[in-house]
């Protein structure tokens, strides 16, 4: 990808300048913190699940334009929706993000969330982008805290380490 | 206008040939994103000349054998080929008695076999380990594990906003328990040069041993082991226009001489029986295994490379390069430079404000322009600079002025897009 422009559209960059449901809920019932240790991306999520539904989502931390906004702009998809439909979007942005889902070609309901699919061509990329979702996940599991390294680094062997 | 060609040709017989040592360099024809490569993270890795290329060439398609082994041809070949790269080593450290260079995998495993070899053996409990806040996490790691070990504790040189050292906090920190020093040359993250010399002659007043992490020193400037009298310096080949996976460990020979070796198997040994084996003597005690032989005749080739330029040359035109890309960046509104030490080598740490570093890196990719985007294996460092991550470029005696210009319209055009 050598146009920027692609990636970093003006929605990305709306987002990360004022991302939406930035903040914490009170009385929230669903937490989890997200790190990626190799950038230093941090997402702290909170949920309030009332049954089977996502009535109330929020979330705060530091991170690069494309975490933020994928952060964001996730809050906003699921808000509303039941767990089982934001468990299928993560998976299908984490096939997007990675390359496995082919947005143009398979049915899937990402919507407007389909912009960060150039992620797929920047593989140390990547990780910003799933961070929020792998914490939303982990959230609906109540597994408190989640990382992009280890079992669940989506693109094994990308780190960002060293000198 | 002519004043300035005046001025420029005086000084040319201590200027290096920059056209004639870019062509020394093929990856630097490459073009990225179909833009020409602007290489300025050498910091984390340097680029290989073509007589570097060439050497490796030569040794595999005409001198590999294993070494101090068989008594055949191609054996003893690549036998004297290692050793002299080490004499090389040796002359480029100006170390007393080619016995004392070790070849390791890097900077990292130089550190480690200080670690195991020397501070498992001599460090106890309640032992105190004197680090920098400067430091790269391959000399703060190994110390934190032989400190949980041993029940031994770490000690913290604190710096101030420059990235300085501070000197009298560093001193104030010597007690009888004080049995180790281990500390940057250079540090990675910031670039400050730190006063070495000064402090290991504090650090053996109180009769306190020190390692020196040289990883980023050893291409920029000229070292002298004998000058600085540290006790040990590690350094990587590939910061050097040299291949990865070979390293130094500089040690005294009194010091590695009653060190326990570090890996055990062939090379090592003098004799083994299932009863009892009797070790060899320095510096095979510590190469244990196959070393990786080209590489470290790579590595000799790399030092006649340096050397054939001029480590003062060298050294006086990185400056030159870290003198203008600090007056440009640090012109520009919105960028911070981290790290502002008055010694300094050409590292230039900087933030552009509301931009996350990744995003920065990622953009100036796009134009073709490689630099370091992240905590640079130094979380200490960034924590101390309440910044979660540092855009970085680092500079090379063939990288241009006209490089760091285009450095500077990627920063502009990072703004602009995030305006």
């Amino acid at each position: 990808m050598s146009d920027m422009r692609q990636l970093y559209q003006e929605v990305i960059l709306d987002h990360n300048r004022k991302p939406r449901n930035f903040g914490s809920i009170l009385g929230a019932n669903r937490h989890a913190d997200g790190h990626n240790p190799l950038c230093g991306d941090h997402i702290k999520l909170s949920m309030n699940v009332q049954g089977d539904k996502i009535e109330a989502i929020a979330f705060e931390g530091e991170g690069c334009a494309i975490c933020k906004a994928s952060a964001s702009m996730m809050t906003g998809a699921v808000k509303g929706k039941s767990v089982q439909d934001a468990e299928i979007m993560v998976e299908e942005f984490r096939g997007m993000a990675t390359g496995t889902l082919d947005t143009d070609k398979a049915s899937n309901h990402l919507g407007k969330l389909k912009i960060f699919a150039g992620v797929k061509d920047l593989p140390s990329r990547v990780k910003c982008a799933i961070l929020p979702w792998h914490t939303l996940h982990a959230a609906l599991h109540s597994d408190n805290s989640v990382s992009t390294e280890g079992e669940a680094d989506p693109v094994p062997g990308t780190a960002i380490g060293g000198q | 206008m002519k004043i300035e060609t005046m001025a420029v040709k005086e000084v040319s017989g201590d200027r290096i040939n920059i056209d004639q040592i870019r062509a020394d360099f093929p990856i630097l024809g490459l073009r990225v994103s179909g833009k020409p490569l602007v290489y300025l993270d050498n910091a984390a890795s340097s680029q290989m000349p073509q007589a570097v290329i060439d050497r490796i060439v030569r040794y595999q398609t005409q001198e590999h054998a294993n070494i101090h082994r068989a008594v055949h041809y191609l054996s003893e070949l690549a036998t004297r080929e290692f050793e002299a790269a080490r004499i090389k080593v040796q002359h480029f450290l100006n170390a007393k008695e080619s016995r004392e260079i070790i070849f390791t995998r890097g900077t990292t495993e130089a550190i480690n076999l200080v670690m195991h070899g020397y501070g498992r053996a001599f460090i106890g409990k309640g032992d105190e380990i004197i680090l920098s806040g400067l430091e790269h996490h391959a000399n703060i790691v190994p110390w934190q594990m032989l400190a949980q070990e041993k029940g031994a504790v770490l000690r913290v040189i604190p710096m101030n906003d420059a990235g300085e050292l501070l000197i009298a906090e560093f001193e104030a920190l010597f007690n009888e328990r004080t049995k180790f020093l281990a500390l940057s040359h250079v540090s990675n993250a910031l670039g400050t040069i730190n006063p070495v010399k000064q402090m290991v002659a504090y650090a053996h007043k109180h009769g306190v041993p020190v390692l020196l992490d040289g990883a980023q020193a050893a291409p920029h400037q000229a070292l002298d082991m004998q000058d600085l009298d540290c006790d040990f310096y590690a350094f990587s080949g590939h910061k050097m226009c040299g291949p990865t996976g070979i390293g130094v460990l500089y040690g005294k020979a009194h010091l590695l001489e009653k060190m326990q070796p570090f890996m055990g198997g062939g090379d090592m040994i003098l004799s083994v029986t299932f009863e009892k084996t009797t070790y060899n003597v320095i510096p095979s005690k510590f190469e244990a295994g196959t070393p990786p032989i080209m590489a470290a005749i790579a590595l000799g080739t790399a030092i006649d490379y340096l050397n054939g330029i001029g480590l003062a040359k060298i050294e006086m035109y990185e400056q030159e390069l870290l003198d203008y890309a600090t007056g440009r960046v640090s012109a520009m509104p919105g960028v911070r430079i981290i790290g502002t030490a008055r010694n300094k080598a050409a590292v230039l740490s900087f933030e552009i404000k509301g931009v996350h570093p990744h995003d920065v890196g990622t953009i100036l990719n796009a134009d073709g322009i490689a630099i370091r985007t992240g905590h640079h294996c130094a979380q200490p460092v960034m924590q101390r600079f309440h910044v979660p991550a540092t855009a970085r470029a680092s500079f090379a005696f063939y990288n241009t002025k006209q490089e760091i210009d285009k450095l500077v319209d990627g920063i502009r055009k990072v703004q602009e897009m995030f305006s």
